[in-house]
C-alpha cells in the first residue's frame, strides 16, 4: 500500500504540471499556427476554416486543402511588418546595452559592499518588481511630458531653456525598458560576481596589474555567465514589449508587440496575428534556447 | 579590497535613486490637490475619496484580489510539483521537454501567451471571463515558482530525507514533515511572486479576459490612455503599499521561522 501510495506521488508530482504545461503552454502554439494558415471570415471565430466532428475524416482533409500561407506573403509585402520586426530587435538590444551598462556597475558595487549589506542591498534591488509593471512604466509617463518634472527640473537649475522633447519618442522607450528591466539584469549579474573570489585580483594586482586590466582580464570575464542570463532576460521580453511603447513611444514607434496588439484588438484580423505571433516566436527561438541552455548548466553547477 | 571604493558607493546610490525616484514621485504627487499630476498645489487626500467612489475602479480591484488568490495558489501547488520533479526524478521520459516548457514562459513576451492562450480559449469554446484569466494567470506564474522553489530544494541536504526513509517514512510523509517545512520559505515566496504577478498583469488579461472581468490593471491601463490623473496615482499609491505589507510580513516570517529552527536546532544538541 505505502509502495503504491509512492508511485503514486512522484508519478503525479511529474504528470499534473507536465500536463497542464503541455495543455496551456505548447498546445496554443499549434493553434496559433495553424489559425496563421487560415484566412479572415466575418464570423465567430473570425477565421475559416474552422473544424467540426461532423465534417467527418473526408470533410476535414478537404478543410486542410484550405489552408494558404497567404498570411505570410502578405507580412513580407507589406513593409510594415518588417519595420516593426527590425525596429523591435534594435529598440532591445540597444536598451538591452544600456542595462548592462547601468546594471553592471550597480551589481559590482553591491557584490564589493561589506558583507553585512548585501542582503539588505539585495532586497532594495528586488523590491521595485513587487510593484507593477504598469505602475512604474506609469510614473514615468509624469517626469517624461514636455511639461513635466524632468523638464522643469532641467531648465529650474538652468541646463536647458526649452524642454527636452523625450516623451512620444524612442528614448523614452529606453528609458522605460532600461527602468523597468534593471533588476532582472542586476540580479544574475550580482550572484556570478558575489561567488567571484578576490583572491584572484589581488594576486594580479600584487604581480604587478593595474586595478583597471585585472577588471577586464579577471573579474569580466568570470562575470560571463551573469552578463549572458541578465542580457537574455531583458532582451528576450523586451522584443515583444508592449505596455512601454504604447504608453511611453507614442503612435509614431514601431515594434512588433504593439503591431500584434493592434491588428489584433483594433483590426480584428485574428489570422494575421497569429503569423505575426508566429514569426517572433521563431525569430525568439535562437535566444531562447541558449537561454535554457545557459539556465540548465547553471543548474547542473548547483547540483 | 574590504573597503568599499567610492565609486562603488556612488554606482548602488545612483542605482538605487533611479529604481526609487520615479515610485516616490508618483506617491507624492497622488496627494496634490490639484488635478494636474505634475504641478505641486498643496497636500489633499480627495483623490483617494474619489477612488473608493469610482464604482468600476473597486469592481475591478475585487476581480483582481479573487484572480491572484486563486490564481498564486494553484500556481504554488503545481510550481512547487514541477520544481521537484525536476530535482528529484531527474530521469523521466520528456525531461528535456519538460524542462523547456519551465523556463521558455519566464521569457516569452506576454503578447505571445496571451494571444496564443484565447486561441486556445477560443478552439475549444470555453467563454472568456473570470475563469480564463485565471487559468492563463496559473500557467505563466507556476513556471517562476518552479524556479524560486528549485533554487531552495538544489542548495539543501538531502541527506535529511534519506535519514526519514531510512527511518521507514514514505516517500509522501518525507515530503510533508521533512522537505516542505524546510522549503516553506521558497515556497511562501513563490506565492508572493506569483501573487504579485497576477496583479500585475495587464497584457495576459486583457487577451483571455472577457465581459465582465475586467481587472484592475485593464481598468488602470485604459485611463492612463485617456489621461494622467492623480485618481489613478492614488490607486497605484494603494497598490504599492499593499504590496510593500506583503513583503514586509513574509519577510518577518521567513525571519522568525529561521530564528526558530535555529534554537530548535541548538535545543536538540544541548539535549542530547
Amino acid at each position: 500500500m505505502t509502495k503504491l501510495g509512492s508511485a503514486i506521488f512522484s508519478r503525479l508530482v511529474i504528470i499534473l504540471p507536465y500536463a497542464w504545461l503541455l495543455f496551456f503552454f505548447l498546445v496554443p502554439f499549434f493553434i496559433v499556427f495553424r489559425i496563421s494558415l487560415s484566412t479572415t471570415a466575418i464570423a465567430q471565430p473570425p477565421y475559416e476554416p474552422v473544424f467540426a466532428l461532423a465534417d467527418g475524416l473526408s470533410g476535414i482533409v478537404a478543410k486542410i486543402g484550405q489552408f494558404s500561407l497567404a498570411n505570410y506573403v502578405w507580412l513580407t509585402e507589406d513593409a510594415l511588418y518588417l519595420n516593426a520586426y527590425l525596429s523591435s530587435l534594435w529598440i532591445a538590444g540597444v536598451s538591452t546595452f544600456i542595462t548592462l551598462l547601468i546594471g553592471y556597475p550597480i551589481a559590482y558595487g553591491m557584490a564589493q559592499a561589506p558583507r553585512t549589506l548585501r542582503p539588505t542591498l539585495l532586497m532594495l534591488v528586488i523590491l521595485p518588481f513587487w510593484t507593477s509593471f504598469l505602475i512604474r512604466v506609469y510614473a514615468w509617463i509624469a517626469i517624461l511630458k514636455p511639461e513635466g518634472l524632468l523638464n522643469q527640473f532641467l531648465i529650474g537649475i538652468g541646463v536647458i531653456d526649452t524642454p527636452l522633447v523625450i516623451m512620444n519618442t524612442n528614448w523614452a522607450i529606453y528609458i522605460g525598458i532600461v527602468y523597468s528591466y534593471l533588476p532582472f539584469m542586476v540580479l544574475p549579474l550580482y550572484s556570478a560576481l558575489e561567488k567571484m573570489d578576490n583572491t584572484l585580483i589581488e594576486a594580479a594586482q600584487d604581480l604587478g596589474c593595474p586595478q583597471i586590466s585585472a577588471f577586464w582580464k579577471i573579474t569580466f570575464p568570470l562575470s560571463i555567465p551573469g552578463v549572458v542570463a541578465g542580457c537574455m532576460l531583458v532582451f528576450i521580453p523586451a522584443v515583444g514589449e508592449f505596455v512601454i511603447p504604447d504608453l511611453l513611444g507614442g503612435s509614431q514607434t514601431l515594434m512588433i508587440g504593439k503591431t500584434l496588439w493592434n491588428e489584433f484588438n483594433a483590426n480584428r484580423d485574428w489570422p494575421v496575428s497569429a503569423a505575426v505571433a508566429t514569426i517572433l516566436l521563431l525569430i525568439l527561438v535562437v535566444p531562447i534556447v541558449f537561454f535554457q541552455n545557459a539556465q540548465a548548466k547553471a543548474e547542473e553547477q548547483g547540483r | 579590497m574590504n573597503s568599499w571604493s567610492r565609486f562603488n558607493i556612488v554606482s548602488v546610490v545612483l542605482g538605487f535613486a533611479f529604481l526609487y525616484l520615479p515610485i516616490v514621485l508618483l506617491v507624492i504627487f497622488s496627494f496634490n490637490e490639484s488635478k494636474l499630476v505634475t504641478v505641486w498645489a498643496g497636500f489633499s487626500t480627495k483623490w483617494y475619496v474619489s477612488l473608493f467612489n469610482n464604482q468600476g475602479l473597486m469592481d475591478a480591484a475585487w476581480v483582481t484580489i479573487r484572480v491572484a488568490l486563486l490564481s498564486a495558489t494553484i500556481a504554488t501547488v503545481l510550481g512547487t510539483m514541477a520544481a521537484l520533479a525536476l530535482t528529484r526524478y531527474t530521469r523521466f521520459r520528456g525531461r528535456l521537454l519538460f524542462s523547456g516548457m519551465v523556463y521558455a514562459p519566464l521569457v516569452m513576451p506576454e503578447v505571445i501567451t496571451g494571444l496564443s492562450l484565447l486561441l486556445l480559449f477560443v478552439a475549444i469554446g470555453f467563454d472568456r471571463g473570470f475563469v480564463t484569466v485565471t487559468l492563463a494567470h496559473i500557467t505563466f506564474s507556476m513556471c517562476f515558482v518552479t524556479v524560486v522553489v528549485q533554487s531552495r530544494l538544489l542548495s539543501f541536504d538531502r541527506s535529511v530525507e534519506e535519514a526519514a526513509m531510512d527511518l521507514g517514512a514514505t516517500p509522501v510523509k518525507t515530503f510533508f514533515e521533512v522537505t516542505l517545512p524546510i522549503i516553506a520559505p521558497a515556497v511562501l515566496s513563490g506565492w508572493m511572486l506569483a501573487l504579485t504577478l497576477s496583479l500585475d498583469d495587464l497584457v495576459i488579461a486583457s487577451f483571455t479576459s472577457g465581459p465582465g472581468a475586467t481587472t484592475l490593471p485593464m481598468k488602470i491601463y485604459s485611463q492612463v490612455r485617456l489621461g494622467v490623473t492623480p485618481e489613478i496615482n492614488a490607486a497605484c499609491t494603494l497598490l504599492i503599499g499593499l504590496v510593500a505589507v506583503g513583503v514586509v510580513i513574509a519577510s518577518i516570517l521567513t525571519k522568525r521561522r529561521e530564528v526558530q529552527r535555529l534554537r530548535d536546532e541548538q535545543a536538540a544538541f544541548a539535549g542530547r
